[in-house]
């Protein structure tokens, strides 16, 4: 082979492919069961920083996620990652599921299984479970640790792919107040070092502490997005009103 | 005849004093089911996965008649072995028909199907609560297969111990392809049978015996299993 084969531009955008974002989200729709679940869902996401998605229970927030990261398909508009879309997009990132599947195995294979999944180098591991506080559990079944345990295992594998978006549904929902300070730096330190993050949650004192934008879902559809400085202070829709009031009923 | 009572006694010093013959016996049965049950496990494991992971046309079809196929008697498999093995067969000149080989062939046969068919369930329970995770991860199917078939391992384990079970002591296929010869093809079943047709009950009776203290066994340890997979929530 030449030099000039080795050096074409294909091979240069093979190494290095362009980046997940922007991502445009144009009248998403998704029908399950004969009801619009997802009922045009307009939406966009720069490059960088934490995209917090809120909105009342059943309003669809899982299932977007889902969709985004290609693991359902939509039943109409579109959905683009700069150009890429989900399905192809998928390897490049990782959700965190609300109700995380954990492998019937020790904590440490759980970690393992991924890294040697993914071609990655299997001595992070320990950094890995470090990271998230479960160094001293690696020898246990994955499936006997506690809820916050699972959810922060979870959380291990999930960067243990390197992802450039990492999807977080409600990871802190049912973790002890350290817990949840321990997650909000992992994923703060993830955001700070370039992983754009879009997090789910309905804890109002949590978005307005990791959120640099909001996502307000209501119905299956966006009522509103904003920079958090703005969201907060002054919601422009009335369901994020009433819901930031404890007023808001599906 | 002699009566029972006696009967009992001669089979339990048999059994205790670990009499050439019966110990001949006991393990030419091992050794066939045993290899019998890898050789099952060897073809009906990827099978059961094959059609756990995969959605192609027929499928149905294709579960109802691993269904049916574990409800094989066993003279019919040994038949079926036997026209195929026999001199004029289409593998008659393997030289196999009433020799051990013959007989290990026609118990896979046997219990491939249930090896298959009760995998594919245990499998395909497991995949429909993983499937969304794995796709999340962007496995392939051999990840995705070889994962399934690690964590299913206790279940998948007493999968081969079913099978094992059926093998051991079923009669048809084996006197049919094997002829119950004597230091040759001789196994517990069919030496049980042929015994008790001449009336040598005290090596029937011992042979009873070992067979029922290995379906006790099988049972216990499918049990000790299914207690070790829950102490780590492997189930
Ligand atoms: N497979 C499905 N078939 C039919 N309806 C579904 C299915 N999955 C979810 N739904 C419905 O879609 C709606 C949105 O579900 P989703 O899980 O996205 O809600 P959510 O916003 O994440 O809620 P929560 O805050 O409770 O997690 C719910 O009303 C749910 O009942
Ligand atoms: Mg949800």
């Amino acid at each position: 082979m030449s030099d000039a084969a080795l050096s074409s531009p294909g091979a240069v955008r093979a190494e290095a492919p362009p980046p997940l974002l922007p991502l445009d989200v144009r009248s998403l729709t998704l029908q399950l069961g004969g009801t619009a679940i997802l009922d045009g869902v307009d939406l966009s996401l720069g490059a960088g920083g934490c995209t917090v998605l809120m909105g009342p229970n059943g309003a669809g927030k899982s299932l977007l996620l889902k969709v985004l990261h290609g693991l359902m398909a939509p039943s109409g508009g579109t959905v683009s990652w700069n150009g890429a879309a989900p399905r192809a997009a998928t390897p490049r990132q990782a959700l965190v599921f609300q109700k995380p599947v954990l492998l019937r195995r020790s904590v440490a294979a759980n970690l393992d299984f991924v890294l040697r999944a993914r071609g990655k180098d299997r001595d992070r591991r320990a950094g890995l479970l470090d990271h998230v506080g479960l160094g001293h559990k690696a020898r246990q079944p994955a499936r006997l640790l506690s809820g916050g345990e699972q959810q922060r295992l979870a959380l291990a594998r999930a960067l243990a792919t390197d992802p450039e978006v990492l999807l977080l549904d409600e990871p802190t929902a049912s973790l002890d107040p350290a817990s949840v300070a321990a997650i909000e730096a992992i994923v703060g330190t993830a955001r700070d070092a370039g992983t754009r993050i879009l997090f789910v949650t309905h804890d109002t004192g949590q978005a307005r502490r990791i959120a640099d934008e909001v996502v307000f879902l209501h119905r299956g559809r966006v009522a509103e997005q904003g920079p958090a400085a703005r969201f907060f202070p002054v919601p422009a829709s009335r369901p994020a009103r009433d819901y930031l009031d404890g007023r808001l009923v599906v | 005849m002699q009566n029972l009572g006696e009967a009992f006694a001669l089979a339990l010093s048999l059994v205790a004093s670990g009499d050439p013959d019966l110990l001949e016996i006991v393990a030419l049965s091992l050794r066939v089911s045993l290899s019998a049950t890898a050789l099952a496990c060897l073809l009906g494991l990827p099978l059961g996965a094959l059609v756990a992971t995969a959605r192609f046309r027929g499928r149905g079809i294709v579960l109802v008649v691993m269904n049916a196929l574990m409800g094989l008697p066993p003279v019919v498999v040994g038949l079926l072995v036997y026209i195929h093995l026999s001199r004029s067969g289409p593998l008659g000149f393997l030289g196999l028909l009433y020799t051990p080989g013959a007989m290990i062939l026609a118990q896979t046969i046997l219990i491939a199907p249930i090896v298959a068919a009760l995998s594919r369930q245990v499998l395909e329970d497991l995949h429909v609560e993983y499937a969304e995770q794995f796709r999340s991860f962007c496995l392939t199917r051999r990840q995705v297969i070889g994962a399934l078939l690690w964590d299913a391992r206790y279940a998948l384990l007493t999968v081969g111990l079913a099978g094992f079970g059926r093998a051991v002591a079923e009669v048809g296929a084996v006197i049919v392809v094997g002829g119950n010869i004597d230091h040759l093809t001789r196994v517990m079943t069919t030496a049980i049978a042929l015994e008790t047709s001449k009336g040598d009950l005290p090596l029937a009776l011992a042979l009873g015996i070992i067979l029922l203290v290995l379906a006790l066994g099988v049972n216990a340890a499918v049990q000790a299993l299914r207690m070790t997979a829950a102490r780590s929530a492997y189930v």
